[in-house]
């Protein structure tokens, strides 16, 4: 099957006055359509700075990227971003939160509107469109952040550590009902996370980085012999543990020479 | 002692806020308990004595000042009376001559009041627009802002003539460079994840500003606004000081030239409550943003 998007050899460094800080360093891999991918690696590896090169935000300063077998740059496959961080605004209800891409593509129309009414009605925010997003729970406020993504209608869902900054038992209730919203979308995902529990659940591939200057120490496919695939009944398989410990091997092993 | 000292300040102010959620909030809950009512009480209580306090103060100061005048104990001739500047106000009244002064050093200040916003909105924008450009003009904002703009003023009258025009650009001189540099700041400081989602939406830079920058910098917008008035306030006073043949600053600086202390008093009066409506229209415009966002 033809890959959703190909990276080939990325390197990336950080400069300053002082030097040069090697973020990335000669990474390759691809993701096919319809997959969830997570990159997981020590924090501070470079993993949020390869999703704003896939994103088109940084250059990489070697390598290629390519988005269905076109140039980046040359793309337009949709690339939706989920940030750490919901950053609804709070000088705007939910409702003009979940536009403000449409508003900034000039794609604000009544069929994108009622698309939006429709979302919102889908993941249990219609009473809140109104609302100012403080008057939300975290889990609430990350959902209408997907929203906001979603209705641009992505191909390609980069999410960066996504659920880190809600506490646990927000972060496993979101972190599943999030993986399986993407799920039922069909959309490709790529997540960036620390939280190896995370990547196992939702994945069906992770790419371990190593430390700065990161390259991929390891890829490991996911499969789960389960008839209801979803995040939670994967934590309670016997394979979770024996993924969990494989990875957590991998990573630590990495660690050890510093 | 001294930490319950340096604590009520903030308890205050706190109280304050609070109990304004709370007042508009108590109607529908009827079953308050007890402690909730006793707290009520201590913040009406303490609202109370503050405003007593306030009026007490005023009232106090003004009779002393009468009575004390009335009395000789000062000389009236010099320090006038509170008495003194209330007739000397009506006469001025029955004339009209004082509203053309009141209304002068008002038109002037609202004239640079507005471009000050205007223009430091803009240079705001524009240097925040270009690091570059900011990064070179720092110094020169720098020097400008903390230079005394009392001294410009003879250099505008030679430069500008004695008009109207020189006074309203008096007036913007004492504002505009700590306006533009502390929005400048302001509008630095909007978080770059918050812009960074623009980008991720498609967006450009132009959207950072209208999208977030912008946006977020209102509430820094308004309190940059109640800086300035007063400022353009003391600028177009300085330059009425020397340029001119009506307003306030005219009447102070021709009534101490002639010894008029009444007419000097009263115009400082006057100043005063002209300061406290401007600034108490802004705070109305806060409040509106406030309630609306």
């Amino acid at each position: 099957m033809e890959s959703i998007l190909e990276l080939k050899n990325i390197s990336y460094a950080y400069h300053n006055l002082e030097g040069e800080t090697k973020a990335l360093s000669d990474i390759s891999f691809s993701i096919a359509p319809g997959e969830f991918a997570a990159i997981v690696g020590p924090s501070g590896c470079g993993k949020s700075t390869l999703l704003s090169i896939i994103a088109g935000l940084l250059r990489p300063e070697q390598g290629e990227i390519t988005i269905r077998g076109m140039p980046l740059s040359d793309s337009r496959t949709n690339i939706g971003y989920m940030l750490q961080h919901d950053h609804l605004f709070e000088w705007r209800t939910i409702y003009r939160n979940v536009l403000l891409g449409l508003e900034i593509r000039h794609e604000l129309s009544a069929a994108t509107k009622a698309k939006a009414d429709e979302l919102l009605e889908l993941y249990g925010l219609k009473r809140f469109s109104n609302a100012k997003p403080s008057e939300l729970s975290g889990g609430m406020r990350q959902r209408a952040s997907l929203i906001r993504t979603l209705i641009q209608d992505p191909e390609l869902l980069l999410l960066d550590e996504p659920f880190s900054a809600l506490d646990y038992q927000t972060r496993l209730n979101v972190g599943d009902d999030i993986g399986q919203i993407i799920r039922q979308t069909g959309k490709t995902a790529l997540l960036v996370t620390h939280d190896l529990s995370e990547a196992v659940s939702l994945a069906d591939r992770v790419f371990i980085l190593t430390q700065r200057p990161a390259t991929i120490a390891q890829t490991v496919p996911i499969i789960f012999d389960l008839e209801e695939d979803t995040p939670m009944k994967r934590r309670n398989a016997p394979e979770f543990k024996t993924y969990f410990n494989l990875i957590w091997k991998e990573l630590n092993q990495d660690e050890t020479h510093i | 002692m001294k930490p319950t000292y340096n604590r009520s300040p903030e308890d205050t102010s706190s109280d304050n806020k609070t109990s304004g959620n709370i007042s508009s909030g108590n109607i529908s809950s009827g079953n308050m308990s007890s402690e909730q009512i006793r707290y009520l009480k201590r913040v009406k209580r303490h609202r109370i004595t503050v405003t007593l306090s306030r009026i007490f103060i005023l009232i106090g100061f003004l009779l002393l000042w009468e009575f004390s005048s009335d009395y000789g104990l000062i000389d009236s001739f010099i320090f006038s009376s509170p008495s003194r500047i209330a007739a000397c106000f009506m006469t001025m009244a029955e004339d009209r001559s004082i509203f053309i002064h009141l209304w002068t050093t008002l038109y002037e200040t609202i004239v640079s009041f507005l471009l000050v916003t205007v223009f430091g909105i803009l240079t705001a924008v524009l240097l925040w627009c270009s690091n570059k450009l900011s990064e070179i003009l720092d110094p020169y904002l720098v020097v400008l802002n903390s230079l005394p703009k009392s001294a410009l003023a003879p250099l505008l009258i030679v430069w500008l003539g004695a008009t109207q025009k020189t006074i309203i650009v008096a007036g913007m001189s004492v504002a505009i460079f700590g306006s533009i540099l502390s929005l400048y700041t302001s509008f630095m400081s909007v978080d770059e994840e918050d812009i960074k989602l623009i980008y991720t939406l498609g967006g450009n830079k132009r959207h950072a500003l209208t999208k977030v920058v912008l946006p977020a910098s209102i509430p820094a917008i308004i309190s940059n606004m109640k800086v300035n008035i007063g400022l353009c306030l003391v600028g177009v006073i300085i330059g009425e000081f020397l340029a001119a043949r009506k307003g306030l600053g005219y009447l102070i600086i021709y009534s101490s030239q002639v010894f008029k202390m009444d007419w000097l008093l009263m115009s400082i009066v006057l100043l005063c409550i002209m300061a406290m409506v401007l600034y108490a229209l802004i705070s109305l415009l806060e409040r509106y943003y406030q309630k609306r966002v």
